[in-house]
């Protein structure tokens, strides 16, 4: 047994560390109950009334639901008893501040964000897009006017609420963070779980901005910012975020988009062009190198 | 001597009858709905539910019981990061050699940090499937439009409560996950010291939003004594709080989230006015006056049914 490692061996030490068996056990249940929940709504959308409707009738809390509460509980704390016997809580050397270790990775569920940091500076992937995370999932009840699919699953009544927010939590949030925990290793680089993380690997990458993709270079020789260069970025910008205008001069008319009214609208609209800014961003970033589309002296985005 | 079989029937009177079993236990055990409904009332813990919930709302499969287990892991954390704080001081001096301790020679100490840390994670995890079920069942939308944003912000407080405890064992993979995390406080704009508009307004790493959060410039010996406080006193009477209200609306609000159903006694009422306004029109010699348009000429019902309210129409009555 004294044979080089195998992949499966990398794999499991992996898999293995206690911090990452949360991580593993998010991605199941969200995997579990986008399934589930699917499957409920494709039963749904398939009957004149839900399910639910015909299950509306009243049962009394004591034993119908007390009962299932404490089967429950008891089942909870079996798993976290046997989780707590089986995974011991990692405690490593003691806190020492003049040696860093390579990766330094936040706790798991901000590893999400963490990941985010390769596409965007920190004052946007550490500050701006969770305050925005924060104040759109609290915008979400006033902004969606549909008054259909209040208490039951569907699909096919609020097609675009469902598939934003699917999109959101599944890819934009629980994949990120497996991103994040499994396939980052040393100097933040891409390693596959089952594969050695070495820490003298070196990436070479050549990332330019955006405007200088087109021949306008971000910088003068002189090391000033190029105004040009200013100008393209904040064009593309100002003209993505437009989208929402001119989508809003098209339909405003409509029943829909009338009831909506312009603020409702204006702040949807911007979150979910956030959001897409975010993906393709991340698109720009892996497919093109792209580092910034706007940079100057004070920010870049 | 043979021993006597005793009387259960009498041993049970015996204690059930007396002063002091009555004074606890204000009712038997009769399986009636009156004693059902008095079970949940008397009892302080679960009158936090109502008498009778729909019959979907007891259904695991459309609630999957997330923010349950979710407040269940609370009171886990809570127990058990009682007993840990009896094991451990919030001063970089000691903290480390504590969670040696805690974990070499205290009976059951691995076990309670374990069931501690796990619990924490897992109620990360509930705390985001409760909130991705909620969303899928449009169960934010009005009335309960204000309890989604309460739960939002304990959203928010379940990471801060997880990521202040997360630095507590002071090792490694405490103070650098925390150097990390808090180091996008640098980039906050106009607050942080390397955001967007810092540096031109004077913010340097000793005067800015990160230094109040850390008490320094660096993760030290202050900040551990900070995020100690925050995770044990503050966040989780904050948590409590909140918590409270988010039940609350939830009896205010209507209770558990379902399609709106109308109750047999409104569906009754409607049948009958129907019935008499079909009888009207039939008297009428079939003019529509319930202003549903003629069914007999809408080419998608043949046979005289009209689609838009279910009302059967019979097509012989028809002329």
């Amino acid at each position: 047994m004294h044979g080089k490692l195998t992949a499966f061996d990398y794999l499991m030490s992996q898999i293995e560390k206690p911090d990452n068996v949360p991580a593993l056990l998010l991605l199941t249940l969200a995997a579990f109950y986008i399934w589930h929940s699917w499957r409920r709504s494709k039963i749904n959308d398939s009957r004149s009334t839900p399910v639910e409707a015909e299950m509306a009738d009243k049962v009394q809390v004591w034993p119908y639901l007390v009962r299932v509460e404490f089967l429950t509980s008891i089942v909870v704390l079996i798993i976290l008893t046997v989780w707590a016997i089986t995974i011991n809580a990692p405690l490593e050397e003691p806190a020492n501040p003049a040696l860093t270790p390579n990766p330094s990775k936040a706790p798991w569920y901000f590893l999400g964000l963490q990941e985010l940091l390769v596409y965007f500076d920190p004052w946007i992937a550490g500050v701006m897009l969770p305050t925005l995370i924060i104040m759109g999932l609290i915008a979400i009840p006033y902004i969606d006017i549909n008054p259909k699919g209040n208490g039951y699953y569907t699909i096919k009544e609020r097609p675009f609420a469902q598939a934003t927010f699917a999109f959101g939590f599944l890819v934009l949030w629980v994949v990120l963070i497996v991103m994040g925990t499994f396939f980052r290793g040393p100097g933040w680089n891409i390693f596959t779980p089952w594969e050695a993380w070495d820490p003298h690997r070196v990436v070479p990458l050549n990332n330019v901005d955006l405007p200088a993709l087109v021949g306008v270079p971000t910088l003068n020789v002189d090391n000033t910012y190029n105004p040009l260069s200013i100008m393209i970025g904040a064009a593309l910008i100002l003209i993505f975020y437009s989208i929402g205008y001119f989508v809003w001069k098209k339909k405003q008319g409509t029943p829909f988009f009338k009831a909506l009214g312009p603020i409702r609208y204006g702040v949807t609209a911007f979150l979910t062009l956030s959001m897409t800014g975010v993906v393709i961003k991340i698109l720009l970033r892996l497919l093109l190198n792209v580092k910034y589309v706007l940079a100057t002296p004070f920010f870049n985005i | 001597m043979a021993l006597q079989r005793p009387d259960i029937e009498k041993i049970r009177k015996n204690v059930a009858q007396n002063e002091i079993w009555k004074s606890v236990f204000r009712h038997g055990y009769q399986d009636n709905q009156r004693n059902r409904a008095l079970m949940v009332l008397d009892n302080v813990f679960l009158h936090l539910h109502p008498v009778r919930v729909a019959r979907h709302g007891a259904n695991i499969g459309y609630t999957w019981g997330m923010g349950g287990i979710t407040f269940l892991l609370f009171i886990i954390l809570t127990v058990t990061g009682v007993i840990l704080m009896f094991y451990y001081r919030p001063v970089a001096e000691y903290a480390f050699d504590d969670m040696k301790y805690l974990m070499n020679d205290v009976a059951y100490g691995p076990f309670i940090r374990n069931m501690h840390r796990w619990a924490a994670h897992g109620m990360v995890i509930t705390v985001m499937l409760h909130m991705f079920r909620v969303f899928l069942t449009g169960s934010y939308k009005p009335p309960r439009q204000f309890n989604w944003a309460i739960g939002v912000v304990l959203l928010l407080l379940t990471f801060l409560l997880s990521f202040t405890g997360y630095l507590l064992p002071w090792d490694q993979l405490a103070i650098w996950a925390v150097t990390v995390g808090t180091n996008m406080a640098r980039a906050t704009p106009l607050l942080g010291h390397e955001g967007p508009f810092g540096p031109q307004l004077g913010l340097k790493s000793n005067n800015d939003i990160r230094f109040v959060l850390l008490g320094g410039t660096t993760v030290g010996a202050a900040t551990l004594l900070r995020f100690y406080v925050l995770h044990c006193i503050f966040l989780p009477i904050v948590a409590a709080v909140f918590m409270a209200v988010h039940f609350w609306r939830i009896r205010k609000d209507g209770g558990i989230s379902g399609p709106k159903v109308e109750s047999k006694e409104m569906k009754k009422a409607r049948d009958v006015v129907k019935t008499m306004q079909i009888k009207r029109t039939d008297l009428l010699g079939g003019d529509d006056i319930n202003g549903n348009g003629d069914p007999g000429t809408d080419p998608d019902s043949p046979n005289g049914t009209d689609p838009t309210n279910g009302t059967p129409h019979s097509p012989e009555t028809r002329p």
